[in-house]
């Protein structure tokens, strides 16, 4: 919305791949701004290649001159979207992208490094997985919610795609034992731990 | 066959390269097979890979390379892993890890474990662990899919020095400048620190110490360690730290031997990225912190009261 603005042209879609309940969230980005929707209905429960295979299939041959997607999920952290989604549609791919500047048809892109950030220019068209630092959240107002009815949000059944992965099962992380306590004036004591018990320094 | 991507900076093989190149040598032991790497650009002595166990290094010299990007490096580790015929490719879970895994995956057809925290049992499938739901849980990940790609999470493993010799042949991917879209217009480092994804000892300060001009003592005892320094989001948040340094959910991921968390809740988006280290020291004013039920050593006290000590404590011990 924000490169929208700067540019004082263009559109902006939002896609989800995912069940009808995510419609209250495709609403909420139709109600700050964005200009359609398209939800690719599947279940809640996929693997990032099955949902980059839905939002490649659709996106193909669209035109689409920046595709944006987060950086990871909060809940598996695989940071697997956005590269599988790049390299379906054959496009340049920045990670861990924090700043985008529009050049004319160049972007201008800052991405974080270990230490450090890089700046990068990539011609259009790309794809950016953004991280926080990339733009302004926004909160829809009474207008934005009353105008996201009447946009479009179209669905779109999903394709069926190989499964790559699985997640065979899940257990619970080993209990902790419980945490020494050192009085604040015994410094040489958790040094002392640290060098003998722990063996960490 | 297994194939370790070997990523570099400024010319050497990172730390986290070494610790996948261990991985894809003892992985590759368990599958009775071999394990070869993949080195692209300009990198210094990539022969020393053999002395960790690997038996054949594909280098391609080609400058273009000395900068990531994505695409050009996921054509050439593929066109790497077909002609040597991997079945499975190995690299770090780190910044650049993270934006090739995914392409190459699609790229062989191959599944992936994305931040693997465990080595993979090949016992029946092929699987291994993965630190998920902001450290609630852990997944057993199996890929379905002939090739395979495993990237590992930092101090997964420990760098180990096996002794061998290694044969280093050209390589030379067929690609072309238009594969090489992304130009780099500049780096800004953070001069002289330890980076926070390879280090082995952490010291990590939060809000509490209520401004960047309190840092001192926290890289001074950074410094004591030879550790890097780590912050929460709150202090990235308002600029007291540069936003690299903040560990958690939407921060980096680490698991060094040692985190020390000075003045720090603990709350569980911050525990998210650091639950996994090794042992975790915790000071805080306030007993009910959340942090020290995560802790393994815990002071209750002021931070800048506690830190000095800590850090004449810790010189005494490297006077010896
Ligand atoms: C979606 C989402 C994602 C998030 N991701 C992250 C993330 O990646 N990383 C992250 O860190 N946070 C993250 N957060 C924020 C997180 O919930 C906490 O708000 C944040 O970690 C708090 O930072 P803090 O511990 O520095 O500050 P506070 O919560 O303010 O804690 C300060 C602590 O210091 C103690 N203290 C006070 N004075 C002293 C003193 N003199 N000496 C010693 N101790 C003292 C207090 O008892 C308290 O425990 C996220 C939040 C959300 C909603």
């Amino acid at each position: 919305m924000e490169l929208k603005e700067q540019a004082g042209a263009g559109a902006v879609t939002v896609i989800n791949v995912g069940p009808a309940d995510n419609e209250q969230i495709i609403r909420k980005a139709l109600a700050v701004g964005a200009d359609d929707a398209v939800r690719i209905n599947a279940g809640e429960d996929v693997e990032p290649f099955f949902v980059a295979s839905q939002i490649a299939n659709y996106a193909k041959g669209k035109g689409y001159d920046i595709i944006f997607t987060g950086k990871e999920t909060i809940s598996y952290n695989s940071f697997a979207v956005g590269g599988m989604l790049a390299e379906l549609l054959d496009l340049p791919f920045v990670s861990q992208a924090t700043k985008i500047d529009m050049e004319g048809s160049k972007g201008v892109v800052h991405r974080e490094i270990e230490g450090g950030e890089e700046v990068l220019e990539v011609a259009l068209p790309f794809l950016i997985a953004a991280q926080k630092g990339m733009a302004e959240q926004r909160i829809p107002n009474m207008k934005g919610i009353m105008s996201a009815r009447t946009k479009s949000l179209e669905v779109v059944e999903a394709i069926a795609v190989d499964t790559y992965s699985k997640i065979a099962h899940y257990e619970m992380p080993p209990a902790k034992s419980a945490c020494k306590m050192i009085g604040a004036d015994d410094m040489d004591m958790l040094v002392d731990l640290l060098h003998n018990e722990a063996k960490v320094i | 066959m297994v194939l370790v991507y070997i990523d570099h900076a400024n010319g050497k093989i990172k730390k986290s390269s070494l610790e996948a190149a261990t991985y894809g040598v003892q992985l590759a032991s368990k599958m009775g097979t071999s394990a070869c790497a993949v080195a692209l650009g300009t990198i210094e002595n990539v022969s020393k890979l053999g002395e960790y166990g690997i038996t054949k290094v594909l280098h391609c010299t080609d400058a273009r390379f000395d900068s990531f990007d994505a695409r050009p490096i996921a054509k050439a580790v593929s066109e790497a892993a077909i002609s040597i015929g991997a079945n499975v490719v190995v690299m770090s879970f780190n910044q650049n890890g993270k934006a090739l895994g995914p392409r190459l995956s699609v790229r062989l057809k191959a599944g992936i474990i994305p931040g693997a925290s465990s080595m993979v049992d090949v016992s029946n499938g092929f699987k291994a662990k993965k630190n998920v739901f902001s450290g609630k849980a852990i997944a057993d990940c199996e890929i379905l899919t002939s090739t395979k790609i495993v990237s590992i999470s930092p101090n997964t493993i420990p760098v180990a020095i096996v002794g061998g010799t290694c044969t280093v042949d050209a390589f030379n991917p067929s690609l072309t400048d238009a594969d090489f879209a992304i130009k780099v217009r500049g780096v800004e480092m953070v001069k002289g620190d330890i980076p926070l994804f390879e280090a082995d000892l952490v010291v990590s300060a939060g809000r509490s110490l209520k401004g960047p001009e309190n840092w001192g003592m926290i890289e001074e005892c950074a410094k004591i360690l030879g550790a890097a320094t780590a912050c929460s989001r709150a202090v990235a948040d308002v600029h007291w730290r540069p936003h690299h340094e903040h560990v958690g959910q939407t921060g980096l991921a680490i698991s060094p031997n040692l985190y020390i968390a000075v003045g720090i809740s603990g709350a569980i988006q911050h525990l998210a990225g650091v639950s996994s280290s090794k042992t975790i020291v915790v000071i805080n004013t306030d007993p009910e912190a959340p942090f020290f039920k995560a802790a393994d050593y815990g002071v209750i006290g002021d931070a800048m009261e506690v830190v000095p000590k800590l850090n004449i404590a810790l010189k005494k011990l490297k006077a010896g």
